[in-house]
């Protein structure tokens, strides 16, 4: 093992309610949901009709700007609801699921024998290169892309973030099978490790990739910092990343031969009664996962993802392409009676005026509460603490929120996605949503580039 | 509480909301409301949760750091005052002196600051910003115990308006709106903030000190005023005019006349490491600002020859004026001062520096902490522009590294 990169900035946020290494898997999912909106920047156009009887692995729509890319059924039964929104922009589309799945039969083979056009040829057409994104911009690759390399965050570091040992556990022949398809994409494949967190063989004995390894507090584990740190995206450049389970997924595709979307997501949050681990198919509805296991008569929030970058979801919603976790927090719309004066033990707080910082290990049940109201920036310096990049955060942002897109270039906006600002969001005095404006210049270069 | 708070919302809101009868003053109520309660408003995009803190427990924090500078300032003024008159006084005589003549300050400056700063928003439909609950503690700390109250209330409604509501409100200012105050009146009365002022007084002309019931050796001169005279021979006297038994300690402590709040080193200090422990001041400004002024005050003692201000230990300056109140409390507002990490540490270096240059230097004024930081915060922009292209440099350089190599 090479040398630890260590991370000092950051900040782990301790909340009660992580997953017990329990994996249960609920009964009949009957239907599952694949929403576009999941996919940012692609345009969605429909391959299918209500009514029509689709496999897992029969695509269901396809982007439009890159027509390759098909967005697949994760199971085989029958459309029955396309659900449209304004413009008629299509929101979801429903598939009744049948009793025993049948799968479009991509052929098994050993990617190592195949060439990158073939292997290119076959994710594409299975629905599981949506869960290749790139850098810059965080959104879907660019099958025509070159990329300098893919690089694989092996641990997540988010708060009661899925432990990813366990989620691969018993799946090593296919995640090696995954990496070695992804190591025909590029000419390099970075496996990113925990110095101490990551345990397993399947990452550490994984081979045809370089593996790096990590250190320190939230956000060591999210892929850009990764990339910052180790080979940092310059303009023009081009680097994939994928999560360890969709790794999975991708192994899978050459070992059964089939999409096999399959994954195990965390049941995490104070909420939730008994936390765990559920293994479900991408696209099931969250009622089925959850099963009324969370605390009654109380507002809660459900989030597809974590506390930090998730999306919020109905409680009628499913489980989005991406989601790997669920988090069930109490909704926070109390207020609170001279809460700027109280010594607020029970407050978590990155700096230290609340006295809970007395209590460093104590966990915490955040709700959603915002905890103040929205202001322009007056504090300096905050962001810096739990940002471990070489890049000036609010100067980053001030250029976004000044369309000044030259400036962006300049400041490093190449190099970071929405998730890398969630810890600077979180610590925010003004409550400045900084996700959102960052999303906001990607897509405003995106566009320029086009 | 939870009484109140539908009290509040069913009965009193409803008069202010749009179609209300008092609609117009919405930021009014708004501000009141959000003062008894921090409002439940839930996240509704990007992170769930968020951190407790706000701007108004940040801005309280603040106020909080000032209090034994308050506090000992109220003393103090008594103190002084009875030195002057030769009176002996207990601690409490004195500490109730100077409140009397701190508190209506104190008072002047809060209603009259938060009464512009609620007609702005009302005029501009936007809600109460907290700064003012700083810059209205700072205003007081830093004027004379003796200044008329009406200068009080024309200096704050001068610094709120033309230091920030012209820029925009909290957040936008480019100068420190205390130090604007406090400006204002050293260029508008520079009488009423030099020569006697600096004690409190009962019987005053204008701003002159009736001598009547004086000791005998009083002089009113502020130990800078002292060094600063042509006469000055390295010895300091206190108001009664006997010289101190140990300078430093006493200037340290604060036993000196001054602006209210300026004269103890230690209860800033407390303050000053208070902020830093809750992560609120930056240590870097802080530190920063004191190792520009030794070191400035060093290289004068280097050059000083017969010049006895110059060869005045460089310590002292530490603890004399309105340095340490400056680098604690003045220097560090997050808006006005530099925003990248380095570019904090030159800044307040330049800040320490600049205040022993004109201190020491230019005769007109014989304190600089004023200036050098006004200057230094309209410098501040400029200070981060440099740093933040140091950044960009490297990028760009990155990248020209890379396409060469790929060639």
């Amino acid at each position: 093992m090479s040398n630890v990169i260590r991370i000092k900035k950051g900040l782990d946020i301790k909340l009660k309610g992580e997953a017990e290494k329990i994996t249960v898997s609920p009964e009949n999912v009957d239907t599952v949901v694949i929403s576009p909106l999941d996919f940012h920047g692609s345009v969605p156009k429909l391959s299918v009709n209500i009514g029509d009887n689709v496999k897992a692995g029969t695509p269901l729509f396809y982007d439009k700007l890159r027509p390759s890319v098909q967005f697949t059924s994760p199971v085989s039964g029958e459309v029955i609801e396309i659900n449209r929104g304004e413009k008629r922009k299509i929101l979801s589309i429903r598939v009744l699921a049948d009793k025993t799945t049948e799968y479009v039969d991509f052929g098994k083979s050993d990617p190592l024998s195949l060439s990158r056009e073939e292997i290119i040829d076959r994710i594409t057409r299975s629905g599981v290169w949506p869960a290749i994104k790139q850098r810059p911009f965080d959104v879907i690759a660019n099958p025509e892309h070159a990329p300098k390399s893919v690089v694989i965050s092996a641990f997540d570091s988010a708060p009661l973030a899925p432990d990813m040992d366990f989620v691969v556990h018993g799946c090593g022949n296919e995640f090696q099978t995954g990496l070695n398809a992804l190591s025909k994409l590029a000419p390099a494949v970075f496996l990113n490790v925990h110095a101490s967190r990551t345990k397993s063989e399947i990452f550490l004995k994984a081979k045809n990739v370089t593996i790096n390894t990590f250190d320190g507090p939230h956000p060591s584990g999210n892929v850009g910092v990764q990339i910052h740190l180790t080979q940092p995206i310059n303009k023009g450049e081009t680097v994939w990343t994928m999560h360890p389970q969709d790794v999975v997924i991708l192994g899978r595709l050459f070992t059964e031969g089939r999409y096999n979307a399959t994954k195990v997501v965390a049941l995490t949050g104070s909420e939730i009664v008994k936390r765990r681990y559920v293994k479900v198919i991408s696209g099931a509805p969250v009622k089925n996962i959850i099963d009324g296991n969370y605390t009654p008569d109380k507002e809660l929030r459900i989030i597809g993802g974590n506390v930090l970058t998730g999306n919020h979801i109905h409680e009628t919603g499913n489980l989005g392409y991406y989601h790997n976790q669920l988090t069930v927090i109490p909704e926070g719309k109390e207020p609170e009676l001279f809460g700027w004066l109280l010594p607020g033990l029970n407050k978590f707080s990155a700096s230290k005026t609340f006295f809970s910082w007395l209590t460093p290990s104590k966990q915490y049940s955040l709700d959603t509460s915002q905890h103040g109201e929205d202001r322009a920036f007056v504090v300096t310096g905050e962001y810096e603490k739990v940002f471990p990049m070489n890049i000036y955060p609010v100067y980053l942002l001030k250029s976004i929120l000044a369309n000044d897109i030259e400036q962006m270039e300049n400041l490093g906006i190449y190099e970071v996605a929405p998730e890398d600002f969630a810890l600077c969001e979180f610590v925010c005095t003004s409550k400045i949503n900084s996700q959102e404006i960052v999303r906001k210049g990607l897509d405003m270069l995106m566009e320029e580039m086009m | 509480m939870k009484a109140l708070h539908k009290f509040l919302t069913d009965k009193i809101e409803p008069h202010f909301v749009k179609g209300g009868k008092l609609e117009k003053i919405w930021p009014v109520y708004d501000g009141f409301a959000t003062f008894l309660f921090v409002p439940g408003h839930a996240t509704h995009k990007g992170a769930h949760i968020r951190d407790a803190i706000d701007l108004k427990r940040t801005m309280i924090m603040v106020v909080l750091a000032m209090v034994p500078a308050l506090l000992f300032g109220m003393f103090n003024v008594g103190h002084q005052h009875y030195l002057a008159t030769g009176e002996s006084a207990e601690f409490m005589d004195k500490f109730l002196y100077g409140a009397i003549k701190v508190l209506p300050i104190v008072i002047v400056s809060y209603s009259v600051g938060l009464g512009v700063e609620f007609l702005f928003c009302i005029i501009k439909k936007h809600s109460i910003n907290e700064g003012f609950l700083v810059s209205g503690m700072l205003i007081p700390l830093i004027l004379p115990a003796d200044i008329p109250l009406w200068m009080v209330a024309v200096a704050t409604i001068f610094a709120v308006v033309i230091g920030k509501e012209v820029f925009g409100g909290t957040g936008m200012n480019i100068l420190n709106v205390a130090l604007v105050a406090r400006a204002f009146l050293f260029f508008a009365y520079p009488t009423y903030m030099s020569g006697d002022m600096w004690v409190g007084m009962d019987n005053r002309k204008g701003y002159e000190v009736v001598k009547e019931g004086l000791v005998d050796g009083y002089t009113g001169a502020t130990n800078l005023a002292q060094a600063a005279d042509a006469s000055f021979a390295g010895h300091f006297r206190n108001v009664s005019g006997v010289g101190y038994e140990n300078t430093f300690i006493d200037s340290f402590l604060g036993l000196i006349p001054g602006s209210i709040g300026e004269t103890s080193t230690l209860a800033i200090l407390l303050g000053g490491l208070f902020l830093v422990i809750i992560g609120v001041g930056s240590w870097r400004i802080m530190l920063s600002v004191f190792t520009g002024a030794y070191v400035m005050g060093l290289i004068f003692n280097l050059v000083a020859g017969d010049n006895a201000f110059m060869a005045m230990p460089a310590h002292y300056h530490l603890v004399f004026g309105g340095l340490a109140f400056g680098a604690v409390f003045m220097a560090t507002d997050p808006v006005s001062a530099a925003q990248t990490n380095l570019g904090k540490v030159i800044y307040g270096f330049g800040i320490g520096v600049l205040c022993i240059l004109i201190r020491v230097v230019n005769p007109a004024y014989p304190e600089g902490m004023m200036l050098a930081i006004l200057f230094f915060n309209v410098m501040a922009p400029l200070i981060d522009y440099y740093v933040v292209q140091g950044n960009i440099k490297s990028r760009v350089k990155r990248l020209k590294l890379a396409t060469n190599g790929n060639k």
